[in-house]
């Protein structure tokens, strides 16, 4: 069974004025067919504006679809009566981790999840130090989190996540305000969570070269999905994803670059190594 | 004429129990018309430092002179300084507050006495250098994507006249494509208003397309400084802060160690292009002669 099968998926956000008439109406989902099955770890791309954000806050139901049909761990998220259920399946982390953090020690933050679903107080403590420790901070557990750095912060937030298990984890552009360190641990936590505890990531970024060991890429513009695929696929299409305001990795965009003036380097390069290799051949 | 920084230290919280020293005798000159990069982790001193330059933060130790003056003065005009050192602060957006793009960008030339119709001529213009496109001005900034608001809030700045641009983070939360339209804009300023400009960032590959000359902070100090090539050269060392190279630079060090020639200090794209390129070529004519 799929994890997430969104068809047709339809979403607009209605502008009116002051007497309630409509003034404009944007579609911000536009016929949106989307699979992830269970323990994938499936990157969305796109544009500011391309619909990203809008699509993640469907998977817990932050926005209920104007049209189309998603389901969500085996639930319709039109049905009022699974809100909650939904909710405790898909997990959400959004871009700034200082909008995230509620409590002044850390180990507080990650029980107020597990708290608020009325997990019993022996287990939470289990919980906060599983998770705390998944994502390889359980010893700041007793730190206040403003003392933290950005990216320790958002591994608290996602620890806050991982302690409501949740069979899925969806992360909108979690590296965004992150220094190059940063944007590293949290990939890494990430992938940790993934890998070895078979947790459902759905990753939403701008940053190409954290996409390069995703299952699936899907690429979103104007509300639509326009390319979806293997990573390798995804960027063996530079002109394309230029066309949607989008880029590869640096060393993708080198490979294509020497190819385009004349060396026979494969297509789809991904990884330094891979690039190291292929030249090595050549030469 | 230029910013000379002499032995500055800044702290946090002075004498209480959440002292922190933000700022370690920093020693720098910032000459007229450069383009530097600052690069740092989070909580290096970034941001604090910055704000020295246009007096926002007193320095608790040190001195700091711009254009010859002591900023420090009690007659200097820190007013004036601030005109002069224009600051667009990470996320500027946020800060867009007016009905319409053009009466925010004509308010602080409005505030710094300027008639309304010289006010206005000074909007058109930074409107114009931020690169936003003229069916925007009218609008309301909810009516603009990210891009464009970010545009309009450093049009606000450039209409102040800077001599002195210092952009925080400019590209956080951006597209790529978006993220290469700021810089290359930034880039444009730098060249046609012929103004300095210090550009802090998180991205190793933007510094090293634009910049000509690196400052790296850590932990307060300033650890490094120098042009792209020589600081990106000193990839172990970034490391170590929280740092790095740019991609391509670690590919041409790994190039050589499997034994190709690769030039070690490339730091662009094209750099690389161009050096790998010439050494495929120069084999190729070695074996014909061969």
């Amino acid at each position: 069974m799929k994890f997430i099968e969104a068809r047709k998926l339809l979403f607009e956000y209605i502008r009116r004025d002051e007497e309630g008439n409509v003034e404009g109406i944007l579609t911000a989902l536009d016929g949106v067919d989307l699979d992830v099955e269970p323990g994938e770890f499936v990157a969305i791309l796109g544009h500011n504006g391309s619909g990203k954000s809008t699509l993640a806050k469907h998977f817990n139901v932050l926005l209920k679809a104007g049209g189309g049909t998603l389901w969500v761990d085996g639930k319709d998220t039109q049905d009022g009566d699974c809100l909650w259920d939904i909710r405790k399946s898909a997990g959400m982390v959004f871009q700034n981790p200082d909008n995230q953090i509620i409590a002044g020690v850390v180990e507080e933050d990650v029980a107020f999840g597990p708290e608020n679903i009325g997990v019993p107080t022996d287990e939470i403590w289990k919980r906060v130090e599983q998770s705390l420790k998944a994502v390889g901070m359980l010893q700041y557990r007793g730190h206040s989190p403003n003392k933290l750095s950005g990216g320790q912060k958002q591994r608290v937030a996602i620890a806050g996540v991982m302690a409501m298990e949740p069979k899925c984890i969806v992360l909108d552009e979690p590296t965004a305000m992150l220094d190059p360190n940063g944007r590293k641990e949290v990939l890494d936590a990430v992938e940790a969570l993934n890998q070895k505890k078979g947790v459902t990531v759905i990753w939403i970024t701008h940053y190409m070269e954290e996409v390069v060991r995703a299952d699936k890429v899907y690429v979103m513009d104007q509300g639509k999905v326009v390319m979806q695929g293997k990573p390798r696929e995804i960027f063996s299409q530079v002109e394309k994803l230029k066309s949607y305001r989008l880029d590869v990795p640096q060393v993708t965009l080198l490979a294509y670059e020497l190819r385009q003036a004349g060396l026979a380097v494969p297509e789809g390069i991904l990884t330094r190594q891979e690039l190291v290799e292929a030249l090595c051949q050549l030469y | 004429m230029s910013i000379i920084l002499d032995k500055v230290n800044y702290v946090y919280s002075e004498k209480t129990a959440y002292e922190a020293q933000a700022l370690k005798d920093i020693n720098l000159q910032i000459k007229d018309g450069e383009f530097i990069g600052i690069i740092g982790h989070t909580g290096s001193g970034k941001s604090t430092l910055i704000q020295h330059l246009n007096g926002l933060l007193r320095a608790s130790s040190g001195g700091i002179y711009y254009n010859g003056r002591d900023i420090y003065e009690d007659d200097y005009d820190k007013k004036q300084l601030r005109s002069k050192v224009g600051l667009v602060f990470q996320y500027p957006e946020h800060q867009l507050f007016d009905a319409t793009i053009f009466s925010d960008v004509c308010f602080g030339p409005r505030n710094l006495g300027l008639s309304r119709k010289d006010a206005e001529l000074r909007a058109f213009s930074a409107l114009r250098s931020a690169g936003l496109p003229e069916k925007y001005w009218y609008r309301s900034p909810f009516e603009l994507s990210g891009g464009q608001k970010r545009r309009a809030a450093i049009a606000g700045v450039l209409a102040m006249r800077p001599e002195v641009l210092i952009l925080d983070e400019p590209t956080a939360g951006l597209d790529p494509k978006g993220r290469d339209e700021i810089l290359g804009q930034v880039a444009a300023m730098h060249h046609e208003l012929n103004i300095t400009v210090i550009l802090v960032s998180h991205s190793m590959e933007d510094v090293a397309n634009y910049v000509g000359r690196i400052i790296v902070l850590g932990q307060g100090s300033v650890l490094m400084d120098g042009t792209p090539r020589e600081v990106f050269s000193q990839y172990q060392e970034l490391e170590k802060v929280g740092l790095a190279a740019p991609q391509v630079t670690y590919l041409m060090h790994e190039l050589r160690e499997h034994g190709i020639p690769a030039d070690v200090e490339a730091t662009t794209l094209q750099e690389a292009k161009g050096c790998i390129l010439q050494l495929f070529a120069e084999r190729r004519k070695n074996r014909d002669r061969e």
